[in-house]
């Protein structure tokens, strides 16, 4: 109970720092390469290529109650892609037992793209969505998450 | 596909009523699931076997418009929305795909006005 508390506390009080380090993030030009399970599974995506950051949109609660629904959304403008299409879209986890969450594959007309699902977070962590456009680009958007009821571990 | 036969598969799946061409539509689809990541251990400290739906696909008149590939951290009751511009009316398949052989199918029509 008290350690759970202290957990709530020091996640709320982390809170403005995650969103300072997201903002920073967002105007840089390059990503930082991840490390681990995490940064390997964004480079089987794409086969090697270090996405960039920009053009694609990933939206999640930065502060989440319960890991076992989280709501996410990825989307890309045609604004954005053009004269590029979209093919595909990968989600990928920093902390759960496996890094990979979903892979979206879109139809050969799609000139843009918006997909909404519902995750399990195991902990606090990353998350990344990396698109692959037919012009063989890879675009990233990653966001950190605090999570205080964790999902996988409880029956 | 013979397998799970006896449960009945649940599912619920949105779109609109009538659309028309070049218009941005969002098709919304749920199927109850329990997504069983594989990683649990039951009562008695044995990891419970992996029981996902793997894939989720989307047909629009023969043609694929959406596929989505599934791992462990997709909740139970998948639900997945996705949005499509609309070029031609018909026939939609939805298909689902997973472990122990799951396979589950709907059709649904979108009328063009």
């Amino acid at each position: 109970m008290t350690s759970s508390r202290r957990q709530v506390i020091l996640g709320a009080g982390a809170l403005p720092l995650v969103l300072t380090a997201g903002r920073v993030l967002a105007t840089g030009t390059d990503t930082q390469a991840a490390s681990g399970a995490y940064g390997e599974a964004i480079l089987r995506f794409t086969a090697g290529v270090q996405p960039r950051l920009g053009k694609i949109r990933l939206e999640i609660a930065t502060l989440i109650d319960n890991g076992n629904t989280v709501p996410v959304e990825v989307s890309i403008d045609e604004d954005a892609l053009a004269p590029a299409r979209i093919e595909a879209i990968a989600l990928v986890n920093e902390r759960n037992p496996q890094p990979e969450v979903a892979v979206f594959h879109f139809g050969a007309d799609a000139r843009s793209a918006w997909v909404s699902t519902r995750i399990r977070l195991a902990t606090s962590q990353k998350l990344m969505a990396i698109a692959r456009l037919s012009d063989q680009s890879f675009w990233s958007h990653e966001v950190e998450v605090i999570v205080t009821l964790a999902a996988c571990i409880e029956p | 596909m013979t397998a799970t036969p006896a449960r009945r598969v649940r599912t619920l799946i949105e779109l609109p009523s009538s659309t028309r061409a070049g218009e941005l539509i969002e098709i919304r689809a749920t199927i109850g699931h329990p997504m069983e990541t594989g990683y649990r251990r039951d009562a008695s400290g044995e990891l419970m076997p992996r029981n996902i739906i793997r894939m989720f696909q989307c047909e629009l008149a023969g043609r694929r418009i959406f596929t989505a590939e599934l791992f462990p951290a997709i909740s139970a009751n998948p639900m997945i929305a996705f949005r499509h511009r609309v070029q031609t009316g018909g026939e939609l398949l939805f298909r689902w795909t997973g472990d122990k052989a799951f396979e589950h199918v709907e059709r649904r029509l979108l009328n063009l006005r």
